[in-house]
């Protein structure tokens, strides 16, 4: 039986795991938090259909528990050394492990939005990320602003930490387009008295369905769609923000008075990425995203034979994305043992 | 020329044909940085000039890229080099040297007839 | 807003200040602005602090306002530059410190060039060389003289004779703080918290118990903006964006605005008379105008001197009502005599709302 160890246990971790535990191999995923799920734990509700996430990870548990593999939660990787065809791996707990495969699924972080000074996340009352409004959209989630009332009118703006030089990420993270316009429509549902603007550059609704939920969004929910980057926000006397961009397609500079700033947070490669790339002893993209050896054929392929990638720790993608990753991921290690 | 009391109306369709690029060659070719400008108006926003006068910073790059020559010129005449909108500016561009560059050469370029 | 959020951002931009032996290079501008200023500046150094700092007669403008007039070419103001660290090399200081924020913005801007185009720099000691046969060190630490106050804010604060409190509420004094431009604006990371929520000014208020007023356009310039003023026609622009700030502060009724350039207290202090001629509009409580404050006026109000010494009577807006919160006694008669008693004369455009 052929051992396989898998460092993540988000959702490109666990589907890797499952795929490869039906192929009839050994699995060991190696979780560095409490608990598996990863990023989707902090997520109430999925683009472009409303699924609640606890749908996806209760399915992801009932399949852990069904199938039979190995999980060390809060656990790290230390090293890993290549010896005889086997993958030597310590851990952060000092446990020993020989693997014949590894899976790398370490996923992405959240761009850190107090970077991003001119926006004053973290000192402006009312400023939150994509991800905090998440929290705040799960039931009974408090949506109140200053002196406790509802926001009147919300901004969101695009491309937080993403195509931006300042921040040092050229990329496009792709899912923060569609994510506003998800939380828009849900925001306009819980306060139908809001005006809701989003701030954009370009909209990309590159995914099934996400065009449509755009069209709903302008269509059923009034959502309104201003072509212009922020320069810069302040916060007034009252708590409220001013914000300022210019109107590109009027080509007018244009400011407005918001009671809520929802800023779309892009994904970074992270910590547990950069780590993990050290251990392994295999490169990264200038994005800080790890590098397949092909984009089309081998975008499961490290420049280490042996050692595979899935999911999120590649590039910015969707949930759905994810998993068909992590499943091609598990297709291509089985494929590699068979062959030894 | 005899009057009969209507014109023949000039098209106005930009005549891409037409387009002059040699000032906007030599603007790219000093400052390579204004390639990647992606018209997000980052630029405008925070501009001090914009604010007060019709001037668009943003739209420097429109104009360059259209030809629009004696409007770009009289244009840039509004910008005072701040350089805030280089603070902003997510593609990183050195939109001061662009417009350096443009008040230098865009004499060698007007049309004649202008 | 949350202090925490920006004692972060605070952190991301800490400067090394030297701690002693300064080379001191006064403005061109300021000394006509605000007389007592630099003289202040030097006298709490000296006598306050027991620093050691140096000027010397031969300094010159750095040429700033003709640079960014687009009158003086980068290569002259490179060697304008040059002779002052030659100067101050001649005198054996190290750390130089610029009472303007243009002339910190041009030492800034001419240093990291040297260091970007090391063949600048060579070109500009032999220009130096040969024009005046002098040499000269790049100095180890540029810091604005605000920097410095920053630095020994609570050894000020240690010897403080009034407190920014308002005596009549015993609320703390609201105080708008803004900086120049060319403080932080061209290089984040050479001002103390950067430029998006500097930290310099906030430092000094807080450290003399005052509370900083932070309002929608803090970051917007004072106005003066150099070609917006130098030309006459061009002034319109000069005062809308001074107004543009006021309008924003005017709702947190703020006692004081405090600077830290040349250029700014002159701006936002004249401009505030000029909007009350045009429009009748003031800014203030009551229908007063709002003091503007040099940080070394403030220093030395905070340590009991004399506001008349300090050369509060030359600002346009009346700083009585400054005065009077903080408790602070003066003779009005005074106001206007000279260091020897004779009366100065009376300015015949009088105060601003008062």
């Amino acid at each position: 039986m052929k051992h396989i160890v898998i460092i993540g246990g988000g959702i490109a971790g666990i589907e890797t795991a499952c795929a490869l535990t039906d192929a009839g191999h050994w699995v060991t995923v190696i979780e560095k938090d409490s608990q598996l799920g990863g990023k989707l734990n902090n997520w109430s509700y999925l683009f472009p259909d409303f699924t609640p996430t606890e749908k996806i990870t209760v399915e992801l548990q009932a399949k852990c528990r069904d199938k039979d593999f190995s999980i060390l939660t809060s656990t790290e990787i230390s090293t890993i050394l290549r010896k005889d065809g086997k993958f030597n791996i310590e851990t952060s707990s000092d446990q020993k492990l020989e693997a014949d495969a590894v899976v790398v699924a370490t996923g992405y972080e959240l761009f850190d939005a107090h970077r991003k000074e001119e926006y004053g996340y973290k000192i402006y009352d009312h400023v939150i990320t994509s991800a905090d409004l998440e929290e705040l959209l799960k039931p009974g989630g408090d949506l109140t602003v200053a002196a406790g009332k509802y926001p009147k009118r919300i901004a969101f703006v695009h491309c937080v930490g993403s195509r931006d030089e300042k921040s040092g990420n050229h990329y496009c993270s792709k899912v923060c387009c569609i994510t506003g316009v998800k939380q828009a429509i849900e925001l306009k549902m819980r306060l139908p008295d809001a005006e809701i603007f989003c701030f954009y550059m370009d909209l990309r609704m590159y995914g099934k369905h996400f065009e449509e939920l755009y069209r709903e969004a302008q269509e059923k929910y009034d959502i309104q769609f201003i072509r212009g980057r922020l320069s810069e926000a302040s916060e007034k006397i009252d708590k409220s923000l001013l914000i300022k961009s210019e109107d590109t397609l009027s080509g007018r500079p244009l400011k407005m008075n918001v009671d809520l700033m929802v800023l779309l947070v892009g994904m970074e490669a992270g910590k547990g990425t950069a780590n993990a790339a050290k251990a392994c002893g295999i490169g990264c993209e200038e994005s800080g995203f790890l590098k397949t050896t092909d984009t089309f054929l081998k975008s499961n392929f490290s420049e280490q034979e042996g050692i595979f990638l899935a999911g999120s720790c590649t590039a910015p993608m969707s949930v759905n994305d994810t998993i068909l990753h992590a499943r091609s991921a598990a297709m291509e290690v089985k494929h590699w043992l068979s062959k030894r | 020329m005899k009057n009969f009391g209507y014109s023949i109306i000039k098209q106005r369709t930009i005549d891409y044909d037409q387009f002059d690029g040699r000032l906007l060659n030599e603007v790219l070719e000093m400052e390579p940085s204004f390639k990647v400008c992606l018209s997000c108006g980052g630029c405008t926003a925070t501009c001090s000039a914009g604010d007060l006068v019709s001037f668009n910073v943003r739209r420097m790059n429109l104009l360059l890229r259209r030809g629009e020559t004696i409007e770009l010129e009289s244009e840039i005449q509004k910008c005072m080099l701040c350089g805030k909108c280089m603070l902003v500016c997510p593609r990183g561009i050195n939109l001061r040297n662009v417009i350096m560059l443009i008040k230098k050469s865009i004499a060698k370029y007007k049309p004649i007839n202008s | 807003m949350k202090a925490e959020g920006k004692i972060r951002v605070w952190q991301d931009y800490q400067k090394e200040i030297a701690d002693d032996h300064y080379f001191y290079v006064r403005s061109c501008i300021r000394q006509n602005f605000f007389p007592g200023s630099e003289q202040t500046f030097l006298k709490i150094l000296r006598t306050e602090l027991g620093k050691d700092i140096y000027e010397n007669p031969h300094h010159t403008t750095c040429s700033g306002i003709g640079y960014h007039s687009d009158v003086v070419p980068f290569d002259t103001i490179q060697t304008i530059v040059a002779r002052q660290f030659a100067l101050m090399t001649e005198a054996g200081y190290k750390n130089l410190a610029a009472s303007c924020i243009t002339s910190f913005g041009i030492y800034n801007e001419i240093i990291e060039t040297w260091k970007e185009f090391p063949s600048e720099l060579e070109k500009v000691r032999n220009f130096l060389k040969s024009a005046t046969g002098r040499e000269f060190e790049v100095p180890q630490n540029v810091a604005h003289a605000s920097d410095i106050v920053y630095k020994f804010r609570d050894d000020i604060a240690a010897r403080k004779k009034f407190s920014l409190i308002n005596q009549h509420t015993g609320e703390p004094l609201k105080i708008v703080e803004h900086i120049g431009c060319h403080y932080s604006k061209m290089f984040p990371s050479k001002g103390v918290g950067g430029a998006e929520f500097p930290h310099v000014l906030v430092g000094m208020i807080e450290s003399w118990g005052g509370e900083v007023i932070d309002y929608p356009e803090r970051r917007h310039c004072c106005g003066f903006g150099f070609r917006q003023y130098l030309v006459m026609s061009n002034r319109g622009y000069s005062v809308s964006n001074s107004r543009k700030k006021f309008e924003s502060m005017e709702p947190y009724i703020p006692d004081a605005i405090l600077c830290n350039c040349p250029g700014c207290p002159m701006f936002l202090d004249r401009w505030q008379y000029v909007i009350e001629e045009m429009e009748g509009k003031t800014f203030g409580e009551n229908g007063a105008g709002i003091p503007v404050l040099t940080y070394e006026e403030m220093a030395g109000l905070v340590l009991g001197y004399d506001p008349w010494d300090l050369g509060l009577q030359m600002h346009q807006t009346n700083v009585e009502p400054l005065l009077n919160k903080i408790g602070i006694q003066y003779n009005p008669e005074l106001k206007y005599a000279g260091k020897d008693g004779k009366m100065i004369g009376k300015p015949m455009m009088v105060g601003c709302g008062w």
